[in-house]
């Protein structure tokens, strides 16, 4: 995370445009302060006329389209923001040592209550520059390497492992294909259907696609009420599906991608309630919350695996084997010509 | 398709009688060419190289029945029987047609030695999906069983490679786009497990779109569930290659399909995360051509080989004596270390 520093100095002539701040208020970025950039919190591609056409297309009304606005929220707490609240230290780690460091996806060792963590999780912006540097929170394959190396720590020390999911996607772009962004999900799905140590993920936001997935396989999936989890962003649904992304709305609508949804399923554990308005409104009850329901799903896979030692770990991928074993739905034709 | 296939056994024989078959298969009478009307469908061994200048494409889009095919990429007339003869591979330009399912199995395994297995799955509808323009999906999912003759978009079952057992999971790209939901999951890993109980290498044949919209997150979790699969043959000491073969992107490219003892595609294929659209509207520049082809994955490290459809088989039956001499050495070693 970026540290203190003299704003003013940085600014230079700009400066005189800054609003007057208290001298106690630590500043973690120039944005903190400057007015709100008017870009989207999500896709850089998503431009302001898009916005205006899913608005006017917006007249059924639509709940799980006020999820995903809530979802995307731009004061919505960050994967830093909930780590920073929840544990007690935290080193942040860098770098997948094969290619670089990847600001989207986040990652290190943290104390969350008095035990050793690996955290882990996608980080969003709050403003343009930000968004810049974490690109809008879409890692690239060395973000997800990195995650493969953080999650290859966390099995060598024995430390549980919690992910904070919040991506629109993993990023599409040519120098995604080049260093093998299918592989690198892969395999984080592999070492994730395979990793001996508990594994909880929480959706706070965007839980978008494959993306999504390779920090989220884990034995405990919980989802934060207004954050959704989709197979594509519902733009992206809205274009396959029909070919006109302005029916992001009825995609979202039809995709089923809210967190009431997908635990009615069965492929989330539980869902945490945020405060009326969303979780932005009143940040510190929301981490109270969320503290709890990562504390009491921990302690419970730590209580039924953990202390068997060998034989309770396979106990808990075999666990998790059948949990995944049973997602899906399926019929059968009785005039099979099978034999 | 099956009899298109048992032809290849005796190519001499299929090359000596294709204008007689021709002739007799096509009941009406002989298709009209915009082409050389004086040789037509008597000459039709070898196609005619050059069509006249003077003569409108549009005119040659309406070759009728499809007792010749135009090669996508060298845009050459091929004779369809000659095309299938070659494993539907063009003679002119090497360009590899894409396979159904079942006329992939028919070329890899031994006659007769294919058995399928979980054929009579077909998709639920775990969302009650409501399309703004298509028909309901189980509606749709119906209708594109009755056109492609399939019950999905994967083909799972067990055959033999030169006496070899294999189990496959292969997908047809024609069903939905080959993608991925409950019931291709679903046979995919009740493949697998067969495979470790019967303690046989699984090749995984994959043509893909990705997920299956339609069974929203739980297309999305059947990335995880093959791949936990995949990871039990891993653990069982069983190899899986997979294939990945034209068009492969997405869901599919994005888990069971990477992780692979081997991975091997085939030549030209497009395989990439994202398909060429997306990727120039987000990054909004122009891609070169190759890019996220087959050669382009095996420049950029992350394929073993690019394997031409006529060395298929071959490989395949190589790597699968290596692997099986390779694991009774284990099966050795272990006896060895239990003895001491």
């Amino acid at each position: 995370m970026p540290g203190r520093f003299n704003v003013k100095k940085r600014l230079g002539d700009r400066a005189n445009i800054l609003p007057k701040i208290p001298k106690e208020t630590e500043v973690n970025s120039v944005e903190e302060i400057l007015p709100e950039a008017s870009i989207p919190a999500h896709e850089p591609e998503h431009d302001q006329k898009h916005e205006k056409e899913h608005n006017s297309k917006q007249k059924p009304h639509s709940p799980a389209w006020e999820r995903v606005l809530l979802a995307r929220h731009i004061e919505r707490p960050r994967t830093l923001d909930f780590i920073q609240a929840l544990c007690d230290e935290f080193v942040e780690l860098h770098g997948d040592r094969r290619y670089g460091d990847d600001a989207a996806l986040v990652g290190g060792l943290a104390r969350f209550e008095g035990r050793t963590v690996m955290v882990l999780g996608h980080q969003k912006g709050r403003n343009t520059k930000e968004n810049i540097l974490r690109n809008f929170g879409m890692p690239r394959a060395e973000g997800y390497r990195k995650a493969l190396r953080l999650m290859e720590h966390a099995a060598k020390f024995k430390l549980p492992l919690l992910t904070f999911i919040d991506t629109p996607g993993a990023y599409p772009g040519k120098e995604s294909e080049e260093r093998g962004m299918s592989l690198a999900i892969a395999e984080n799905l592999l070492e994730l259907c395979r990793l001996p140590v508990p594994v909880i993920a929480l959706v706070t936001g965007e839980g978008g696609s494959g993306g999504a997935l390779a920090i989220g396989v884990a034995d405990r999936m919980l989802m934060l009420e207004n954050s959704i989890y989709s197979v594509a962003s519902p733009e992206a649904s809205a274009t396959i599906l029909w070919r006109d992304a302005s029916q992001a709305p009825a995609a979202a609508e039809a995709m089923k991608i809210t967190a009431p949804d997908l635990h009615k399923f069965g492929i989330i554990d539980a869902v945490i309630p945020e405060p009326p308005g969303g979780g932005h409104t009143d940040r510190p009850s929301l981490m109270i919350t969320v503290r709890e329901f990562l504390l009491r799903h921990l302690a419970e896979l730590e209580q039924d695996y953990i202390g068997r030692g060998v034989e309770g770990i396979r106990a808990m991928l075999d666990a998790r084997y059948e949990k995944y074993r049973k997602i899906g739905h399926w019929a059968e034709l009785s005039n099979s010509k099978d034999n | 398709m099956k009899e298109l296939f048992k032809r290849t056994a005796k190519p001499g024989e299929a090359e000596a009688n294709a204008t007689e078959q021709a002739k007799t298969e096509h009941n009406g009478p002989l298709p009209k060419f915009t082409w050389n009307q004086g040789s037509g469908a008597a000459d039709a061994g070898s196609p005619p190289a050059k069509v006249s200048e003077s003569k409108k494409p549009a005119k040659l889009a309406k070759i009728p029945d499809n007792l010749w095919t135009r090669c996508p990429a060298c845009k050459e007339l091929i004779y369809t029987k000659e095309l299938e003869n070659n494993k539907k591979v063009c003679q002119k330009c090497n360009h590899h047609f894409r396979l159904k399912a079942r006329e992939r199995i028919n070329l890899l395994v031994d006659e007769g030695s294919f058995e399928e297995i979980n054929s009579n799955l077909i998709s639920a509808d775990p969302l009650d999906f409501v399309s703004l323009t298509e028909p309901p999906y189980p509606q749709k999912m119906a209708e594109v069983r009755q056109k492609t003759g399939l019950n999905e978009a994967v083909i799972t079952g067990f055959g033999q490679l030169q006496g070899l057992p294999l189990g496959l999971v292969v997908c047809d790209f024609s069903f939905q786009g080959g993608s991925m939901g409950g019931v291709f999951g679903e046979k995919l890993v009740r493949l697998v497990e067969e495979a470790i109980r019967r303690r046989c290498p699984v090749l995984t044949v994959s043509a893909s779109g990705g997920a299956r919209m339609h069974e929203g997150l739980f297309s999305l979790m059947q990335m995880a569930k093959t791949t936990a699969a995949i990871n039990r043959l891993g653990e069982a000491g069983l190899p899986h290659i997979s294939l990945l073969t034209d068009p492969c992107t997405g869901g599919v490219f994005a888990s069971y399909a990477s992780v692979a003892d081997i991975i091997m595609a085939e030549p030209g294929a497009f395989i990439g995360f994202a398909g060429p659209r997306i990727i120039e509207q987000i990054t909004k520049q122009k891609l070169p051509t190759g890019f996220n082809t087959a050669e382009f994955l095996l420049e950029h490290g992350m394929v073993d080989r690019v394997i031409p459809r006529k060395e298929l088989a071959s490989t395949l039956e190589i790597l699968l004596r290596l692997y099986g001499v390779a694991s009774a050495q284990i099966a050795n070693q272990k006896e060895a270390s239990y003895a001491r």
